[in-house]
């Protein structure tokens, strides 16, 4: 046993420098960041007027459910609606609902999925965000709803229907119920088609496995943003179960769009110009600022505004 | 079945198996005739006494045993089924585009005089045919497969009949690289809309969307001690625990048996297994499937396409559970009478 304090002085993480080194940088909190990507110190201020994207190395950081929203519509023009989904507790799953309460009070948010009407440079649609903060943004019943939700909503509204993914598949605490929103989502995706309603994946940070295997990728045009993880297992599940080792890069944006699972990358500045362009072409209309309309729901005629949550 | 896999739970009655298999053996071959004449009554006690012993056993078989059940070595596979239910098998393979997955199998029979497409993965018995058949973790191309010859059989007005049985889809970084995960997809979401009957049958492992992905049927059948689940429960013990052996725990946790299935509303129906299980009766249990699978279809064909379309739509559109407001919506999805 060596005594008290022999490495100190040798060693940067020991608490005393590492103090002191605080107490000379103090700087308040909240002012600055470091990239995940780089490491580099960023304002704060202007890492979020750059949508989070580190200026020195575009390493696109998480976004949340309503930064994603706020980033990529047109201000002001998100309705949202079906916020009053909450989850139960089907199976009675060790820690689920006291995880489920948590996160309720940790980030206001219900699910992981926010769902709403908005515009996109003009061009009305609906939009759905995953909050990866909830549970890894997991798919379980209220998820897969939503997605549903929002896909009925394009049809009876005649709009397309834009999501943003970020989840690491289905949850694993609702079990088979979870199981079911994969095949619930991909035939809503299906429905969606034969109204030929335009269907936009994006996908972000991760896009992982029930998501994966169901609606994400099943747009009509599927878009990444850079360096997202998007994979049918882990890297770790792969690796265990390939006799090859995983090549570099593998399950990156890059490597999906080199193996021709993905349209494009956007950077997600770009984001809004881009989906708009595409949906004009296909036939959507861009129009000057009309108020903001709350969707027609099918089977839900009579709805009280108190009903639909305004986000 | 040469393998002769014994679980733990089964060890109580191998060894009369065994001595039932002697002492028949001894009356077959008239060895000793002069003692044999009690053997016949002797046979009768033990056969009683490991149905008793049987009884009591799956009387209290836990959800862990139940997934060791579905696995098991011996179990029938998917093709002994086709070989037994159907006749006229003609096996069609390969996707068109890359190649063929021998973990999924597929072709045409006819089924009680119903000409069919009939679907299922395949494990291997021995080493060889289970290198071939990729353990049952079906590729990318073995969905592909399948949904080629399942639009196929709905462009001829043909029902179409799915067996499940597959610990997951394969997921290694060559399954990745071909997109097995839109293979998946896509196939649920062309199964989603074909106007023809389909009818499921998970007859082991119900492993994920590896299941799921050719399980988009207008009615979900279960063998008795098959699993459905969301994530094998080794993968759940070790992202809840970080500990893989806590697995018997993480199967009672997940809810993943036929009995469970048909409570959340997701199987309409529960096919009863021989005492003791599927692989002590093969040929039983392949009558007991196939009198399930053609009372659904017949019942189905009554429909037209576009009924079947809808109502398969529907039935999975209404799975989930989740509070609206205070209102608690339960599964609207109201389960068949099993058996």
């Amino acid at each position: 046993m060596p005594p008290e304090g022999w490495f100190r002085k040798r060693s940067k993480f020991s608490a005393a420098p590492a103090a002191a080194r605080t107490a000379a940088n103090a700087v308040p909190e909240g002012v600055v960041q470091k990239c995940l990507g780089c490491g580099q110190i960023l304002f704060t201020k202007d890492f979020e007027k750059n949508l989070k994207v580190c200026a020195q190395c575009g390493f696109h950081h998480k976004l949340t459910a309503d930064e994603r929203i706020a980033y990529t519509v047109d201000e002001g023009s998100f309705v949202g609606f079906a916020d009053n989904l909450r989850s139960v507790d089907p199976l009675r799953f060790p820690d689920y609902q006291s995880k489920v309460d948590k996160l309720e009070a940790t980030t206001g948010l219900n699910d992981p999925m926010k769902i709403g009407t908005a515009r996109i440079k003009n061009v009305p649609c609906v939009v759905a965000a995953s909050d990866f903060r909830f549970i890894g943004g997991s798919m379980g019943s209220v998820a897969g709803e939503k997605i549903v939700r929002a896909m009925e909503a394009g049809i009876e509204n005649n709009l397309p229907v834009i999501i943003f993914t970020a989840s690491g598949g289905a949850r694993m605490h609702e079990g088979l119920l979870s199981l079911m929103q994969m095949a619930k989502t991909s035939a809503a995706a299906a429905l969606l088609a034969a109204h030929k309603i335009p269907y936009f994946v994006v996908m972000t940070d991760p896009t992982m496995a029930g998501v994966l295997a169901a609606y994400a990728s099943l747009g009509d045009v599927i878009i990444a943003e850079p360096a997202a993880m998007i994979g049918f297992a882990g890297a770790r599940v792969a690796a265990q179960a390939s006799s090859q080792k995983p090549p570099e890069g593998y399950q990156t944006a890059e490597w999906q769009l080199g193996r021709g699972q993905i349209d494009s990358i956007v950077h997600r500045r770009e984001m809004p110009d881009t989906l708009a362009s595409l949906l004009t072409m296909m036939g959507c209309e861009a129009i000057e600022s009309p108020a903001p309309q709350p969707p027609v729901m099918e089977g839900q005629e009579g709805e009280t505004p108190s009903e639909v949550t305004v986000g | 079945m040469a393998s002769k896999t014994v679980l733990d739970f089964e060890k109580s009655i191998a060894d009369l198996d065994d001595n039932l298999e002697k002492l028949r053996q001894i009356v077959a071959d008239r060895t000793h005739p002069e003692n044999t004449e009690n053997l016949p009554g002797e046979i009768a006690n033990l056969e009683d006494h490991r149905t008793a012993i049987l009884r009591e056993l799956f009387a209290r078989l836990t959800p862990w045993d139940k997934v060791l059940l579905a696995r098991h070595e011996r179990r029938p596979y998917t093709l002994d089924y086709i070989h037994a239910m159907t006749t006229d098998f003609q096996e069609l393979h390969g996707d068109r585009s890359f190649a063929d997955d021998g973990a999924i199998v597929a072709g045409l029979a006819r089924i009680d005089d119903i000409p069919v497409a009939i679907v299922g993965h395949q494990k291997g018995r021995d080493i060889k045919q289970r290198q071939f058949r990729n353990f049952g973790y079906a590729r990318p191309e073995g969905y592909r497969k399948a949904i080629r010859v399942m639009k196929m059989a709905a462009k001829f007005g043909m029902p179409i009949v799915t067996i499940i049985d597959t610990p997951a889809a394969s997921a290694d970084v060559a399954a990745d690289e071909r997109g097995i995960s839109e293979a998946i997809a896509r196939s649920m979401y062309e199964m989603s809309a074909l106007p023809v009957p389909i009818v499921s049958a998970v007859v082991g492992e119900g492993g994920s969307g590896g299941a799921l992905g050719i399980a988009v049927a207008n009615r979900v059948l279960m063998l008795e001690h098959s699993i459905y689940s969301v994530i094998p429960p080794e993968g759940c013990a070790a992202i809840l625990w970080r500990d893989p052996e806590r697995k018997a725990e993480a199967a009672s946790a997940l809810n993943l048996t036929a009995q469970h299935a048909l409570n959340l509303g997701v199987i309409e129906e529960i096919v009863p297994e021989p005492l003791g299980g599927a692989h002590r009766d093969w040929s039983l249990t392949a009558d007991r499937l196939r009198e399930a699978l053609v009372r659904n279809l017949r019942e189905l064909m009554a429909s037209s396409g576009e009924d079947l379309a809808k109502q398969r739509y529907q039935r999975f559109r209404k799975i989930g559970q989740y509070h609206e407001d205070a209102i608690e919506k339960r599964n609207g999805h109201k389960p068949h009478d099993g058996g």
